[in-house]
């Protein structure tokens, strides 16, 4: 039983950290880089690639430096902290990994090698409007013609969808089932329209017209499986994400406590406030055990995929719950400042806000372990 | 960072398992599984069960009883007596006055009171509140004065927990008014045998006899039972309180009382299915249970990280989010007992409701305190601000 990271991992938390935090230590410098296409800047993804961050989680064989969920969180935690706005999770975690369970090995070597060299923006097209948090598609449809596959139908939001380089798209199968291709983001028959996310990074619809597609891994294959387990890969750094951008937050508001004053004295004369932002760490540090337990979990390669999918259902309806707290009440107890663009913490919370709609609010992931209450008689995170 | 317990540590909790479940007295588990009040006899009976096999102290010296674990050990202890529905052993002689005087005692107040106090043939109680120092317990008034080597004390102590069935009861005295309120205060051990002590009950909205008054009146107190030097109680009671703190968080207890919870649930007839069934039900128990699987986890990182000695930072929280879900379990079995939770004032014989449903309303209502004592939750918040956030 140990929850402490050991040198290797700690070196890279100093490492990532280093890099954000200073790329991002002006927070104008955030607002700057979000402000144009594409929402993040160019030179901090190279550089990040340079550390290995852009191949972290994928083999050595892949291109990749082959660490695991608990390196993968502690970079998260770092990206979360300056919330930095390059595409690390959604790209790297996301859209990598699905790569990684999925594709051949030519596909893996190519598209990961360009992801982790940063030379090629990878970007999952699987949410549909119509739906939510599903591992499946049903409004993009995948025919096979004499020029091979075809994808007809609108996937939106595409996080990075207008730049990407290579489109990882869901489709249904003619057949049944949910099958993945690969699309270059600027092949025939793909139109993408971008827009701006709530916290500055970067989504778009993405229109397909017939558009030619490469069946990722074997051909007419259900890969809802692999969806599932990828967003749950998302969701356990997504968790610890959210625990770094929460705890900034946390930590941007006392600082503000300590300093404003109203009425001749400083905020923090207010029990009435300190009380507040005593349970926001509170749910802070919850938040924190539950994610840091999960990258445990599936860094174990002796647990199962159920229970992989369940620690990532845990952590994330923790974080979300805790990251609606966290983000509302620093804004709160900011009072207007906490309203302008140019103050950070309403952006941090309008990134927590991002991460929670983008991997399913905790509403939606408590219902999931509802249907399972009877199955156990207690939780027992010892096993 | 490391998931599972090392192989010894697995096989410390097994063994402790196995004993907690086949040792100790069926009855007295049954009581506690079905959220009874036990007897004096029982808990006497626990406690020197657990001190026969060692269980019952192993956080005091090695020389007087304690085993030197971990703080890893320690908690999978704690927990695993919760989880068999062992009561753990009496807070006062084990966690509070058993401490303080192998910290602070004499060698002679060691030999005379620590081998009965682990083995409860002291039993002991706690005199620090009064009806003005309750959080801002420094504030106390009760008065020891002088006389020849020994100290007569007057005065009022309350919330005396269990002060009906106290042989001793360990105490903070002002032995000197006339300087800074923390600074003349000492800590007495008064035998409530002693002429001019009198124990009056309080009754609480449970209806139960938990708690007491307790009044002194010109009670002589030998000089020998001072412990520590004069006016240095304040010392002793922060180390004890601290004490007080380790293990507040009684997150096995509740885990085992919200799986009890669900049978409960899928017992009672809702609707075209069980309460269960009920989807605003069983979110209510899925949050719950990730809730406390939070605290768990958080409960281990503290233990597991503060081997050097050193309260982890996140240790603030255990009592505070710990007594929130406690009570919030409370809360949701009362809920599902539903018309059953009017059944206050039956005994065994006149109802037909399962003892759960009719014990529902009374540990719903005692629970309240849990957020009172040990440090208010407000105390808990203010020490989150101030340590914690720099507030």
């Amino acid at each position: 039983m140990d929850f402490e990271l050991d040198e290797e991992q700690q070196a890279l938390r100093e490492a990532a950290r280093s890099l954000l935090s200073k790329r991002y230590a002006d927070f104008e410098t955030r607002r700057g880089t979000v402000a144009d296409a594409p929402g993040f800047d160019r030179d901090t993804w190279s550089r990040m690639a340079e550390m290995g961050l852009l191949g972290l989680p994928f083999t050595e064989g892949d291109g990749g430096m082959g660490a695991g969920p608990v390196e993968v969180a502690v970079v998260a935690e770092e990206v979360g902290r300056v919330i930095a706005p390059e595409p690390f999770l959604t790209s790297v975690v996301l859209a990598g990994g699905l790569v990684a369970a999925t594709g051949t090995a030519e596909q893996r070597a190519e598209l990961l090698g360009g992801l982790a060299s940063g030379e090629s923006l990878v970007a999952l097209a699987h949410a549909e409007p119509g739906a939510r948090w599903t591992s499946t598609a049903a409004g993009v449809r995948a025919e096979q013609g004499d020029g091979g596959w075809r994808l007809t139908g609108v996937k939106e939001p595409v996080p990075q969808g207008a730049e990407a380089d290579v489109l990882v798209v869901s489709a249904a199968l003619p057949e049944g089932g949910t099958g993945l291709f690969t699309i270059a983001g600027d092949a025939d028959g793909v139109t993408r329209n971008g827009y701006r996310a709530p916290d500055g990074s970067r989504a778009a619809r993405v229109a397909l017209d017939g558009a030619v597609a490469t069946p990722l891994g074997e051909a007419g294959q259900d890969q809802a499986t692999a969806i599932a387990a990828a967003y749950d890969g998302a969701r356990v750094a997504a968790a610890q994400q959210a625990v770094g951008a929460m705890q900034v937050a946390l930590e941007t508001t006392a600082g503000y406590l300590n300093s404003r004053e109203q009425f001749g004295v400083p905020l923090k004369r207010f029990q009435a406030l300190t009380f507040r932002a005593a349970d926001l760490y509170v749910a802070v540090e919850l938040a924190r055990s539950l994610a840091l337990w999960a990258a445990m979990v599936h860094a174990d390669p002796d647990t199962s995929a159920e229970e992989r999918t369940t620690a990532a259902t845990r952590a994330w309806a923790q974080a979300s719950k805790a990251g609606r707290l966290v983000g509302q009440e620093a804004i709160q107890l900011h009072g207007g400042i906490g309203m302008t663009a140019e103050y950070s913490v309403g952006s941090y919370t309008a990134h927590l806000t991002t991460l929670d709609h983008l991997l399913g609010d905790a509403r939606h992931h408590l219902a999931r372990l509802a249907a399972t209450v009877g199955d156990h008689a207690e939780v027992d995170p010892l096993g | 960072m490391r998931l599972q317990l090392s192989e010894e540590d697995e096989a410390f909790r097994a063994e402790l398992r196995t004993f907690f479940t086949t040792e100790v007295d069926e009855g007295v588990r049954a009581t506690v599984r079905d959220r009874g009040e036990l007897t004096k006899d029982q808990i006497v009976a626990t406690h020197r069960t657990l001190n026969a096999a060692g269980l019952a102290v192993p956080h005091w010296p090695v020389e007087w009883g304690g085993k030197d674990w971990s703080p890893l050990r320690r908690h999978l202890w704690h927990e695993e007596m919760q989880r068999a529905c062992v009561p753990p052993p009496l807070a006062f002689n084990a966690s509070m006055i058993g401490p303080v005087i192998a910290a602070f005692g004499t060698q002679e107040q060691k030999e005379r009171f620590l081998p009965p106090t682990a083995n409860v043939d002291i039993f002991w109680s706690q005199g620090f509140s009064e009806p003005g120092a309750g959080s801002d317990l420094a504030s106390l008034r009760t008065a020891a004065v002088r006389d020849g080597d020994d100290w007569i004390v007057n005065g009022q102590k309350t919330w005396t927990t269990l002060g009906q069935w106290g042989d001793w009861i360990f105490t903070l005295v002002r032995t000197n008014p006339d300087v800074k309120k923390q600074a003349g205060i000492s800590m007495l051990l008064i035998d409530m045998r002693s002429p001019g002590v009198e124990v009056r009950p309080i009754e609480l909205i449970d209806g139960g006899h938990e708690v007491n008054e307790v009044w002194f009146t010109d009670v002589r107190v030998p000089g020998e039972n001072l412990v520590g030097e004069v006016d240095s109680g304040w010392t002793q009671a922060k180390f004890l309180l601290g004490n007080e703190r380790v293990g507040v968080a009684p997150v096995g207890a509740t885990k085992r009382v919200l799986a009890q919870a669900k049978e409960w649930a899928a017992a009672t007839r809702s609707g075209d299915g069980t309460l269960l069934d009920d989807p605003h039900v069983a979110v209510r128990i899925a949050e719950l249970e990730n809730e406390l699987m939070a605290l768990e986890l958080t409960a281990l990182r503290v233990v597991a990280n503060s081997a050097d000695g050193k309260p982890h930072p996140a240790s603030s929280v255990l009592k505070l989010r710990g007594t929130e879900l406690q009570q919030a379990v409370s809360e949701l079995v009362v809920d599902l007992a539903g018309p059953g939770a009017l059944a206050f004032g039956t005994g065994e014989a006149d109802s037909d409701l399962p003892v759960w449903a009719r014990r529902s309303t009374p540990t719903y209502l005692n629970l309240r305190k849990a957020s009172i004592y040990g440090g208010s939750n407000e105390v808990q918040r203010q020490i989150i601000a101030g340590t914690i956030l720099g507030l």
